[in-house]
C-alpha cells in the first residue's frame, strides 16, 4: 500500500490523525504531513544530529554515557506508556558493567483503548524513534534492540522495518555507527494484537516466542530481562523525545513543560469531540486547552466526563475535569485518576455510564492473560455484573458488589492488568454512581439515546 | 543468613530465601497451591499473599525475596483478607462437585477452602465450563472444569520430566490446561503430575472412581521395578490394593515416583494372578494343595538328584525377588549340592566380579553432578528417577554426554534433558568408543592409554569435559552391563575414572539386582550360570520369579530348552510358563510379603506386607523354608524373613566395580539384550494400564526384546 493509499484510508474515517496544525511546541510532530517520513526528510528536519552530537561527529566533543543519562535525568522525561516512570532513572538502572549480553526494548505494543499515538510516530516519523533508541543504546552499553510493533498495525511494522533499512544503509545502525566505536543492531518484530504484550514482562515473553505472560517481579527487567539478560524497556514515545532532549539539553526540555513533567506530551483526543486526533502540546496543557484544540464537544453537546489517560485510568466528571491541567501530577493528585498512555476520551451528557463501563470491563475481561487467579476470574464477574446491570438485570447488591470485588483484584495480581480492570469499575462508581442505581432501579439508561451504537459483546 | 519478622517470631533464613521458605523454616503454614518446592516459582495463585511491612499491597510469600529486618505478618487482617478474596475467585468457576470427585478428602482447594472459604457464594453469574480431554491411559482429565490453573502440572513437564506435554493454552477465562492438538501425555513420569494437581482436575484413571480417599489404608513400601528403590505408600482397602503414590525420600526417589512404580499394581489385582498351587499332569493343569505341591516338587528334586546328580538341579532368581528369597533360593539349590544359580538372566558377559556390582556413588549425588559420562543406556526410559536427577544436574549446567546406539538414543531429544556430546554407534563399537575417549584423556594428560584409540574431536572434547569440573560419574547402563564385552566396558570406563576423578558404576538394572550379589544368587564355585543353564542339559529347573521367555537374554529358545527338564517348577505370583513347568507354587508379590530390596547405591530397604497373600498364595521366603524343610536340609529354621535378612547382613555388603585385567575391545555383533521399560518385570508386563501407553505400544511395534 502506497503513501497516498494510507492517508486516503485514514481521511475516509474522518480523523486527522497528526497532519494538524494544531499542536502547541511540537517536537515529535512537528512538520509532519503524512509523506515525509523517509531518512532524508528526517535529516532535513535535524534528523540523526543528536546520535551525531553524543558520538562526537559533529565535530564537538561527544558525550559520554554518563552524561546523555544525566541530560535525560535532569530533562524530567517520563516514561510516556503510561506508569511515568522518570527515564533517565530507569535508564541508570542497567547495570552497564554487565560482561554478558544487554538489550534494549522499545514498547511498540500500543494497546490500550483511546489511544494511537505511537502509531503515527512509528509511520510518519519512524527515524525518531531509531534514533532515541540508539541514543539510550550509546547511554547505557547497549549493542542490541528490538522494536515491539502492535500486531495490527501491520502496515507500521513494515514502514518502520523500511525505515531500518534506510538507517542501516545509512550507517546510523550497524557496527561502528558513523565512524565511531558504537555498535547498535535494532530489530522490529510484531506481536499478534494481544493487549497483554503491552505489559513489558509479557512482551519480552512474547518477544522470545512464548505465550505472553506477565512475569512476576522481582526481578525487574533490568537485572532478568529479555533472554534472562539485563534490558531496559521503553515506550515508542519515551524514545522519540531523547532526541530533541539531546539537541537542545535537558533543561530546555523541561521548560517546556512544568516541573516534575518535562516536556511535550501526545494526547490522543477521542469521544465526543468534533475533531479526534492526536494532539503534541506542553505538559501542563489545561485540559480547557486541549479540548479547545480538538473542536470542542461534538455537536455542541455539554461535556458530561473525561477518562483522561487510556481506558484503564478512572474517569473524572466534567467539572473537576475543566480545573485541571494535562500532566502526571494534576491529573493524580487533584483528579484523582492518571495520565497513562495520554488517551483522553471525551463524553458528552448522552452517553449512559453503565453502557460505558460494560464495554470497558468487557476488553479487561477478553484480554486478561488467565494466569494469576484475581483477574482471571475477577474481571469476568466485573463484567458480567456489569452487563447485567445494562441489560435491565441488576439488583440493589450489585453496585456495593461491583466495589467489593474490583477491590479484591486491585493490587492482588501478577501485573497491572487486574489493576486496569479494578480501576475504570471503581472510578465510575466514585462519580456516576446514581447512573447505576437508576439503571437497577427502572431497568433503563438514565441518560438519553446514544449517539452511537457501542456493543458490549465485541 | 538474612534475619526475618515472621508473625512476631525470628527467623533465619539464606540470603535469596523467599518467604514462604522463611514460613516454612519457622513452622508456619501459608496457604497456597501454584508453589511446590520441587518447582520454579510461578506466583500465579495469589493465594499466598502476605503482609510486608512497608509494602503497599500484600505481597506472595513464594516470590517475595527476604531482605534483613522485613516483617511479615501472615495472619493480620490485610493477609487473611487478601487470603480469603484469592479464595472467593478460586472458587466462583469452580464446580464445588467434591461430593463425585476423586480428589474429595485430599483436596487442597477443599481443605483451604474450609479455612478461607466463604460458606455461601456471592457469585450468581453462570459458572464456565471447561471440556474434557483424553491424554492416554494413566491421566484423567474428565472434569477440567475443577482446574484452578495453577500450572503445576505443566512446570513438571517443562522441568521434571524434562518434556512440556501440558501447557495453558488460550487466554483469560478461557485458559484451559490441555496437551498441543490433542497429543496423549507420554511421559514415564506423568502420574506425578496428578499427586501435584491440588485439586481434582487430574486425577488416576486406572484408581477412578473405585475407593474415597478415606476408606484407604495407607502402608509403607519399595517399589519393586528399577534400582532406584523408590519409596512407596500403598493404598489399601479391603485387602486389595487400589493405589500407589510416593513416599517422599530426598535421599532416593524425592517426591516423585515413575509410573511403572504407581500403575503396575494392577497387576497384583488381574486375572492372571496365581492363587493355588498347581500342578500339570498329562499335559493338563490341576489345582492341588500346598502339601501335595511341596511334596512333589522336594520328590521330584530328590529324583532327579539320584539320577542324574544334583548339578543337574538348576535355579533362576529374578532380580527382583528380595533379597532373602534371593538368599534362600541361592542356599537351597547349594543344600542340594548344586551350584547352579544365577539372577544374571540378561547378561552376556559372565567375567567374575570382585565385589557387588553397584552405582558407585550415592543417588541424590546424582542431582549435583557437574560431568556425566552414560554409557550403552536407555537413561530415561531404563531409569526414569536417575534420569530426572540426571536433568536436574544438566539444568544447572552439568555436561551429560552418552555413549549409546539408537536403540538407546533415538534422538538428541530422546532423554529430555541437553546432551553435550554423543557418541552415536552400534553396541559392539562401544568398547572402542570408550578406548577412543581414554585414549584422549591420556593425550591430555600425559599418561599412557591403556589401549590404542584414535579419538574423534567428540572423543576429545568429551574427555576434556570429563577432565574439568568436579563431581564427575560415569555411569554404565543395562545395555553396557548385559553387553557381550561388559568387562572391557567396566576397565576402560574404571580407568576414564581414575583419570579423570569420576565415580564409576553401573545404574543397575532392577530392583534387587545389587541385592541379589549380596545373596550370592550366582554361582561360587563352577556353578553354572544364566545363560548355560539356559542353553540346556538342566533336569530340574526351580524359576523364581522368571519367566525365560521375557526375562532372560535367551529369550523364547532358553524357554525351549528349559522345557526338556524332568521337572520345571515356576514359583511366582502369576500363571506364568505354563508351556514350559510342571508345577506351579503361588508366591507373594511385594505388597503381600514382608523382604528387602538393595538399591543401586547399596542401600537396603526392608518392608513388611501391605495386604494378605491372595488366595493361597505364600510368601515365598516361606516356601523355600519349607520346601527345605521337607527336604530335610539343615539351615533353614528361619521364623521370619528379619532372620533371613540378618543371615544376609552377616556378610558384609562389598560394594566394588573394581575389574582387574586388560581391557579387550570389541565383542559379539548382536545387541546387548535390554528390556523395554514396560517389560522389565512380570508385573508391569501385566498392568493393563501401562500396556496402553505409548512406550509400551511403541516397543511392541519395534518388536524389542520383551
Amino acid at each position: 500500500m502506497n503513501v497516498e493509499q494510507i492517508l486516503s484510508q485514514f481521511q475516509a474515517t474522518g480523523l486527522e490523525t497528526c497532519f494538524h496544525d494544531r499542536h502547541i511546541n511540537a517536537q515529535i510532530y512537528a512538520g509532519l504531513n503524512g509523506r515525509n517520513w523517509s531518512l532524508k526528510d528526517y535529516e532535513a528536519r535535524g534528523g540523526y544530529s543528536a546520535l551525531r552530537k553524543i558520538l562526537g561527529r559533529d565535530g564537538g566533543e561527544g558525550l559520554t554515557q554518563d552524561q546523555v543519562i544525566a541530560t535525560v535525568k535532569e530533562s524530567g522525561l517520563r516514561g510516556r506508556g503510561g506508569a511515568g516512570f522518570p527515564t533517565g532513572l530507569k535508564w541508570s538502572f542497567m547495570p552497564r558493567q554487565f560482561p554478558g549480553q544487554k538489550y534494549l526494548v522499545c514498547n511498540s505494543d500500543e494497546g490500550e483503548p483511546g489511544t494511537c499515538k505511537d502509531r503515527d510516530i512509528m509511520m510518519y516519523n519512524p527515524h525518531i524513534v531509531i534514533e532515541g533508541m540508539a541514543i539510550a543504546a550509546y547511554a547505557m552499553g547497549i549493542s542490541v534492540g528490538y522494536n515491539y510493533i502492535h500486531g495490527e498495525i501491520f502496515q507500521v511494522y513494515e514502514r518502520f522495518q523500511a525505515a531500518l533499512e534506510e538507517a542501516r544503509a545509512a550507517g546510523y545502525l550497524g557496527d561502528g555507527i558513523m565512524g565511531s566505536g558504537f555498535n547498535f543492531q535494532l530489530h522490529a518484530s510484531h506481536g499478534f494484537g494481544a493487549y497483554i504484550c503491552g505489559e513489558e514482562t509479557a512482551l519480552l515473553e512474547s518477544l522470545e516466542g512464548k505465550k505472553g505472560q506477565p512475569r512476576f517481579k522481582p526481578p525487574f527487567p533490568a537485572s532478568f530481562g529479555l533472554y534472562g539478560k539485563p534490558t531496559t524497556i521503553n515506550n515508542t514515545e519515551t524514545f522519540a523525545a531523547v532526541p530533541w532532549i539531546i539537541r537542545n539539553g535537558g533543561q530546555a526540555y523541561l521548560e517546556c513543560g512544568k516541573p516534575n513533567n518535562g516536556g511535550t506530551k501526545i494526547f490522543s483526543v477521542s469521544g465526543d469531540v468534533e475533531r479526534p486526533g492526536n494532539y503534541e502540546v506542553p505538559m501542563g496543557t489545561p485540559f480547557a486547552k486541549l479540548l479547545e484544540l480538538a473542536g470542542g464537544v461534538r455537536g455542541g453537546r455539554k461535556l458530561k466526563a473525561v477518562i483522561p489517560g487510556g481506558s484503564s485510568s478512572p474517569v473524572i466528571p466534567a467539572d473537576l475535569m475543566m480545573t485541571l491541567t494535562m500532566d502526571y501530577d494534576s491529573i493524580a493528585k487533584e483528579g484523582g485518576s492518571m495520565l497513562g498512555s495520554g488517551a483522553v476520551i471525551v463524553m458528552d451528557e448522552t452517553r449512559c455510564m453503565v453502557k460505558a463501563l460494560a464495554r470497558l470491563s468487557y476488553f479487561y475481561s477478553h484480554e486478561s492473560c488467565g494466569q494469576c487467579t484475581p483477574c482471571r476470574e475477577g474481571t469476568g464477574w466485573l463484567w458480567r455484573m456489569v452487563d447485567r446491570i445494562e441489560n435491565g438485570q441488576g439488583r440493589a447488591s450489585d453496585i456495593d458488589m461491583l466495589d467489593s470485588v474490583a477491590g479484591n483484584i486491585m493490587g492482588r495480581t501478577i501485573c497491572a492488568l487486574g489493576d486496569a480492570a479494578a480501576m475504570p469499575v471503581r472510578g465510575m462508581l466514585k462519580h456516576f454512581r446514581h447512573e447505576f442505581v437508576h439503571h437497577i432501579e427502572h431497568k433503563t439508561c438514565m441518560v438519553g439515546a446514544d449517539v452511537t451504537t457501542v456493543k458490549t459483546h465485541g | 543468613m538474612v534475619e526475618i519478622e515472621l508473625d512476631g517470631q525470628k527467623v533465619e533464613v539464606a540470603e535469596g530465601s523467599m518467604v514462604m521458605h522463611a514460613a516454612e523454616k519457622a513452622g508456619t503454614y501459608i496457604p497456597h497451591f501454584c508453589y511446590h518446592k520441587k518447582l520454579s516459582i510461578a506466583a500465579n495463585c495469589r493465594m499466598c499473599l502476605v503482609e510486608v511491612e512497608k509494602a503497599p499491597k500484600p505481597m506472595p510469600a513464594c516470590a517475595t525475596p527476604v531482605t534483613q529486618g522485613m516483617i511479615v505478618r501472615t495472619k493480620s487482617d490485610r493477609a487473611i483478607a487478601a487470603q480469603k478474596s484469592v479464595m472467593e475467585f478460586l472458587l466462583i468457576n469452580h464446580p464445588l462437585d467434591c461430593p463425585i470427585c476423586d480428589q474429595g478428602g485430599e483436596c487442597q482447594l477443599q481443605d483451604l477452602a474450609v479455612g478461607y472459604g466463604g460458606s455461601t457464594s456471592r457469585y450468581e453469574e453462570e459458572k464456565r465450563v471447561v471440556f474434557h480431554k483424553e491424554v492416554g491411559p494413566l491421566i484423567s482429565m474428565e472434569e477440567m472444569s475443577r482446574c484452578i490453573h495453577c500450572t503445576r502440572c505443566v512446570r513438571f513437564g517443562q522441568e521434571i520430566a524434562g518434556e512440556m506435554e501440558l501447557g495453558m493454552s488460550h487466554r483469560g477465562e478461557h485458559s484451559e490446561i490441555e496437551t498441543f492438538l490433542g497429543q496423549s501425555v507420554d511421559s514415564e513420569l506423568s502420574g506425578n503430575m496428578i499427586d501435584i494437581c491440588p485439586v481434582g482436575a487430574l486425577t488416576s484413571k486406572p484408581f477412578r472412581y473405585s475407593a474415597r480417599t478415606w476408606e484407604l489404608s495407607r502402608r509403607k513400601s519399595v517399589s519393586p521395578h528399577d534400582s532406584t528403590g523408590a519409596n512407596l505408600v500403598v493404598q489399601v482397602k479391603n485387602h486389595q490394593v487400589m493405589r500407589v503414590v510416593p513416599f517422599e525420600n530426598d535421599d532416593v526417589n524425592e517426591c516423585w515416583i515413575a509410573d511403572r512404580d504407581r500403575f503396575s499394581y494392577e497387576a497384583l489385582n488381574g486375572p492372571e494372578r496365581l492363587t493355588e498351587p498347581m500342578i500339570k499332569q498329562g499335559g493338563v493343569w490341576t489345582t492341588v494343595d500346598w502339601q501335595t505341591a511341596l511334596e512333589y516338587v522336594a520328590n521330584g528334586l530328590k529324583s532327579v538328584r539320584e539320577q542324574h546328580g544334583a548339578a543337574a538341579i538348576g535355579t533362576l532368581v529374578s532380580p527382583h525377588a528380595t533379597l532373602e528369597e534371593a538368599w534362600l533360593a541361592g542356599q537351597f539349590t547349594r543344600a542340594l549340592g548344586s551350584d547352579n544359580v544365577d539372577h544374571r538372566l540378561r547378561v552376556a558377559d559372565f567375567t567374575p566380579a570382585e565385589g557387588v556390582r553397584w552405582l558407585g556413588t550415592s543417588i541424590a549425588s546424582l542431582s549435583k553432578l557437574q560431568r556425566v559420562l552414560v554409557v550403552g543406556s536407555n537413561l530415561r526410559k531404563d531409569h526414569p528417577l536417575f534420569a530426572q536427577r540426571i536433568r536436574q544436574a544438566a539444568r544447572h549446567g552439568a555436561q551429560v554426554h552418552a555413549i549409546a546406539s539408537e536403540h538407546e538414543l533415538a534422538s538428541a531429544r530422546a532423554w529430555a534433558m541437553p546432551l553435550a556430546q554423543t557418541l552415536l554407534g552400534d553396541a559392539w563399537g562401544w568398547p572402542q568408543a570408550l578406548a577412543d575417549v581414554a585414549a584422549a584423556v591420556a593425550a591430555e594428560k600425559g599418561v599412557n592409554a591403556p589401549v590404542a584409540g584414535e579419538p574423534s574431536a567428540t572423543a576429545q572434547a568429551m574427555a576434556r569435559s570429563l577432565l574439568g569440573g568436579e563431581r564427575k560419574a560415569i555411569l554404565l547402563g543395562n545395555a553396557a552391563a548385559h553387553h557381550a564385552n561388559a568387562s572391557g566396558l567396566l576397565m576402560l570406563a574404571n580407568w576414564i575414572g581414575e583419570h579423570t576423578g569420576a565415580s564409576v558404576g553401573y545404574l543397575t538394572e532392577a530392583a534387587n539386582t545389587v541385592g541379589a550379589q549380596w545373596a550370592r544368587a550366582m554361582p561360587q564355585s563352577g556353578g553354572l550360570n544364566a545363560a548355560q543353564m539356559l542353553a540346556g542339559g538342566l533336569k530340574a529347573a526351580l524359576l523364581l520369579q522368571v519367566e525365560p521367555a521375557h526375562d532372560s537374554a535367551a529369550g523364547a529358545a532358553g524357554a525351549k530348552a528349559l522345557a526338556g527338564a524332568e521337572m520345571v517348577v515356576t514359583l511366582s505370583p502369576f500363571k506364568a510358563n505354563l508351556d514350559i513347568s510342571d508345577v506351579l507354587l503361588p508366591i507373594a508379590p511385594f505388597t503381600e510379603t514382608s523382604g528387602s530390596f538393595v538399591n543401586a547405591e547399596g542401600r537396603t530397604q526392608s518392608f513388611y506386607a501391605v495386604v494378605r497373600p491372595l488366595g493361597q498364595t505364600r510368601p515365598g521366603w516361606k516356601v523355600l523354608r519349607v520346601l527345605a524343610n521337607l527336604l530335610q536340609l539343615p539351615g533353614f529354621d528361619f521364623e521370619s524373613s528379619q532372620q533371613v535378612l540378618e543371615r544376609v547382613q552377616a556378610q558384609p555388603l562389598k560394594l566394588s566395580n573394581a575389574l582387574a585385567g586388560t581391557p579387550r575391545l570389541g565383542g559379539a555383533t548382536t545387541a546387548p539384550v535390554v528390556a523395554s521399560i514396560y517389560q522389565l518385570d512380570g508385573i508391569v508386563r501385566r498392568a493393563p494400564s501401562l500396556q496402553l501407553t505409548a512406550d509400551a505400544r511403541a516397543a511392541v511395534t519395534l518388536g524389542e526384546p520383551a
